[in-house]
């Protein structure tokens, strides 16, 4: 079938739905998601939201700014960083106003705790600038602003997922749509795409991120000839469940939550002298491997352990009781007499499809690619430069979300309907035929298995020259492999056998793509930490990857770093 | 260990009939029900149909009957179930799609009835409105809920009487009536003053035994009750 609407919005999580309530009064915008809408991953964000309300003590933008550029590592773009900081409060009140149920001070106001690398005065000590709703708080903003987006007559495609962009002449026509339910193949004629289809941390065996992720938006740019941004910074979360990677809030450190290693030290404050234990997570997560390394994990172990015995019932059960069911469930361990063992975890993509501060998608010549839009996690601003904060990353959906919306509208006039190519489908058509038919070949689960390891053991929290350039060799190996991959599910009612096969092709080419960045930068900066060039080397390496797919293979190209009021400095906390 | 499965297959468009297919998987204790779904699809049998997405009871997309019980997949560990027979089915109550995926569009249309947004007519303060920690404490629970469905599905109320909101669509009434600042406290009152509204419950407590995220899913709806006879009556 082919549907018509001005603007397709891809992804239901927090950027999507922000960006769609902008435009839906003023133009016709319909969004696909292949998940039910409040099933997608913003929703597992835990902490919170980061905002310099001041509602607990005296705050100010300008420390919000400085902090989220300290934590990107001077990587991050400072007019984006900006506006971030400078916005988030009147995005939080708006949040409140359509109903998030944030927890409240004593005099009646939203409530805000500490969190990793947010500070008072230019870094002097911890503030307390996260908005949250308990440990749920992605999860009720996600309820809230879906239906709300509702009530104002969003459309919604829900289980309907892109599989490949229509251009046309280097413009974008529209989409290539799945049905799940049916199996049909749909094109989605629009004037506009904005891409917000999050991140990809099924590129590693262990990560927070849920099987969605899967970076379809992101692959689909750049086999578009669109390059792709600072992917070699992969943020690794301090605190996963040991052995299976699901999320334990920052805000378990933020309440007070204190990190020990198997001598029962409170490590970070070798690390972190000042804000020890609220240390940002890159700096976090090194220590962490740094003490499993040296022999003083629990028990000899790879994993440390988070200490929350000492913060009461109470408290846990009233700021932090998803994760303390976390732990009951998962390792049978009551948070309140025992600690949690825990192990870092990929959980942010900082890198991701370059754009300007309103969401235009650019190209290789740094100019806006006509119809393509993009926000949230697949979107690299840079906003988070090398690292970024926690709680930076929901506030970033829905400043951002809605001046891509607002960009939508205001673009819309001048971009007019292109006609369909011939078939636009058939490409995917032919595609998923010959998936069906082939019964020579790996399945898409060992192909993925064997990235998700080698992605894991050679190109995470540590790099080194050497093992990246085998991680290389073998995710080109496994691409190779790719090429015959086979299913088992040739039907088509919910054929997720199917549609897993084709985001394998995603996870795969954005695994390479990561590791030529890692290989390329030759420094160590935030999230990126080359054991071979452990020093920050702002002489030669303050400036964004860029990766781009030509006919010749991947070629890589730098743009500059906007600085406007932070010089970088050295990072100590 | 090994562990047995008797999974419930039915593709409406190809099979007659509803049929269970058996499997067998080795895997840890501390591993998910969901884990061991995947090794069968992804090792053994690519056709199985499931939904799955967070795989740690957040997003609410993997609900299914587990041995007669509704729960999440992902939060049922291999350790609980030393039996010789796992036998997964799905929801009760909601029609097949396929395999263990159904359908939920009646189920999601009921939670938009309830107008699950904030009602409100003055136009709000420059900053937050106040709430007192003491009234939004009230919500703590029931904005829990992640639209899981293994409560409507394992509501006996709801298997018989295809009227009755159910109860997670109650749960979501109880969010917002409950929340200090909506004004249509009244009007959301009346809209569940009916057989098929609040008082299509009569406390089974199925719903509040199989929570995946522990609300108190009756205890909500009798004090939905008891608002009420207080408000209205």
């Amino acid at each position: 079938m082919i549907f018509q609407h001005d603007i397709v919005i891809v992804g239901s999580g927090l950027a999507g739905l922000r960006a769609a309530m902008e435009i839906a009064s003023s133009a016709d915008v319909a969004l696909i998601s292949k998940v039910y809408p409040t099933r997608s991953h913003s929703g597992a964000a835990q902490g919170g939201i980061a905002a310099a309300l001041g509602n607990e003590e005296p705050d100010s933008w300008e420390w919000h700014m400085h902090d989220t550029v300290k934590g990107g590592d001077y990587l991050t773009d400072q007019d984006a960083a900006e506006i971030l900081a400078q916005d988030g409060p009147r995005a939080i009140y708006e949040l409140e106003h359509m109903g998030v149920p944030f927890n409240r001070t004593a005099d009646g106001r939203i409530a805000q705790r500490a969190f990793g690398g947010h500070t008072s005065n230019f870094g002097q000590a911890a503030i307390k600038r996260a908005c949250h709703a308990a440990d749920r708080s992605g999860r009720v903003i996600l309820d809230t602003l879906y239906w709300e987006a509702v009530q104002r007559g969003l459309k919604v495609y829900s289980e309907f997922q892109m599989i490949d962009l229509i251009l046309k002449e280097g413009k974008v026509a529209g989409l290539v749509v799945y049905e799940l339910a049916t199996g049909e193949l749909h094109v989605f004629h629009s004037r506009i795409v904005l891409l917000a289809t999050g991140g990809f941390g099924k590129v590693y065996k262990t990560t927070s991120n849920c099987f969605a992720n899967t970076g379809d938006g992101v692959y689909l740019a750049f086999r578009a000839g669109i390059p792709l941004e600072d992917m070699e910074f992969v943020q690794f979360h301090p605190t996963g469940v040991y052995g299976l990677g699901i999320l334990i809030s920052e805000a378990a450190r933020g309440e007070g939550g204190i990190l020990r290693n198997g001598r029962g030290d409170r490590f970070m404050e070798k690390y972190a002298p000042t804000i020890k234990d609220l240390a940002p997570r890159d700096m976090v997560s090194r220590a962490i491997d740094t003490e499993i390394r040296e022999g003083r994990g629990v028990n000899g172990r790879d994993f440390v352990h988070l200490d929350l015995t000492h913060l009461g019932k109470e408290r846990l059960a009233e700021k932090l009781s998803d994760i303390s069911s976390f732990a009951k469930i998962y390792l049978g361990i009551d948070p309140t007499r025992e600690p949690i063992p825990i192990q870092p975890t990929c959980h942010y993509m900082m890198g991701g499809i370059p754009t300007n501060l309103d969401g235009q998608v650019l190209n290789h010549l740094q100019r806006p690619f006509p119809g393509l839009y993009a926000a949230g996690e697949c979107a690299c601003l840079s906003l988070h430069g090398a690292n970024r904060l926690g709680c930076n990353s929901l506030l970033d959906l829905v400043v951002f979300g809605r001046l891509a919306g607002k960009k939508m509208v205001q673009d819309l006039k001048e971009l007019p309907w292109l006609e369909l190519p011939r078939q636009p489908e058939e490409r995917m058509l032919e595609k998923i035929e010959e998936l069906k038919k082939r019964s020579r070949g790996e399945k898409a689960n060992v192909l993925r298995k064997a990235m998700q390891k080698v992605m894991m053991e050679d190109c995470s929290v540590f790099r080194v020259e050497e093992r990246l350039s085998k991680a290389l060799t073998e995710v080109r190996r496994l691409k190779e492999e790719y090429k015959k991959v086979i299913i088992d599910d040739p039907g088509l009612r919910f054929n997720s056998d199917l549609l897993e096969a084709i985001e394998l092709e995603s996870l795969l080419g954005l695994a390479e793509v990561i590791i030529v960045s890692a290989l390329e930068r030759q420094e160590s900066r935030g999230a990126h930490y080359r054991e071979d060039y452990p020093e920050r080397d702002d002489q030669n390496w303050l400036k964004h990857t860029l990766i781009r797919k030509t006919d010749k293979g991947l070629e890589s190209s730098y743009k500059p770093v906007t600085i406007t009021r932070f010089q970088p400095k050295a990072r100590a906390y | 260990m090994d562990l047995h499965f008797k999974i419930f297959r039915f593709d409406p468009q190809i099979d007659r009939g509803p049929y269970f297919k058996h499997y067998t998987v080795s895997a840890e204790p501390e591993e998910r029900i969901l884990d061991c779904l995947n090794r069968i699809k992804w090792e053994q049998d690519g056709t199985l149909s499931y939904r799955m997405s967070c795989g740690h009871g957040v997003c609410g997309s993997d609900g299914m009957k587990i041995n007669g019980t509704c729960r999440l997949a992902c939060q049922a560990l291999v350790k609980d179930y030393q039996c010789p027979e796992v036998v997964l089915e799905p929801l009760p109550g909601f029609k097949v799609l396929k395999d263990l995926v159904v359908d939920t569009e009646k189920f999601l249309e009921g939670i938009k009835l309830i107008r699950p947004h904030l009602l409100s007519s003055a136009n709000p303060p420059e900053k937050e409105r106040r709430q007192t920690p003491e009234e939004r404490k009230r919500l703590d629970e029931v904005i829990r809920c992640i639209l899981c469905a293994c409560c409507t599905a394992a509501c006996p109320v709801s298997w018989i009487n295809s009227q009755y909101a159910g109860p997670a669509a109650l749960v979501w009434a109880f969010r917002y009536i409950f929340d200090s600042r909506d004004e249509d406290h009244l009007e959301r009152l009346k809209q569940i003053d009916h057989p098929a509204g609040a008082w299509g419950c009569v406390n089974h407590f199925e719903c509040t035994r199989v929570c995946p995220k522990e609300i108190p899913v009756t205890k909500s709806i009798n004090q939905l009750k008891r608002e009420i006879e207080k408000k209205l009556r």
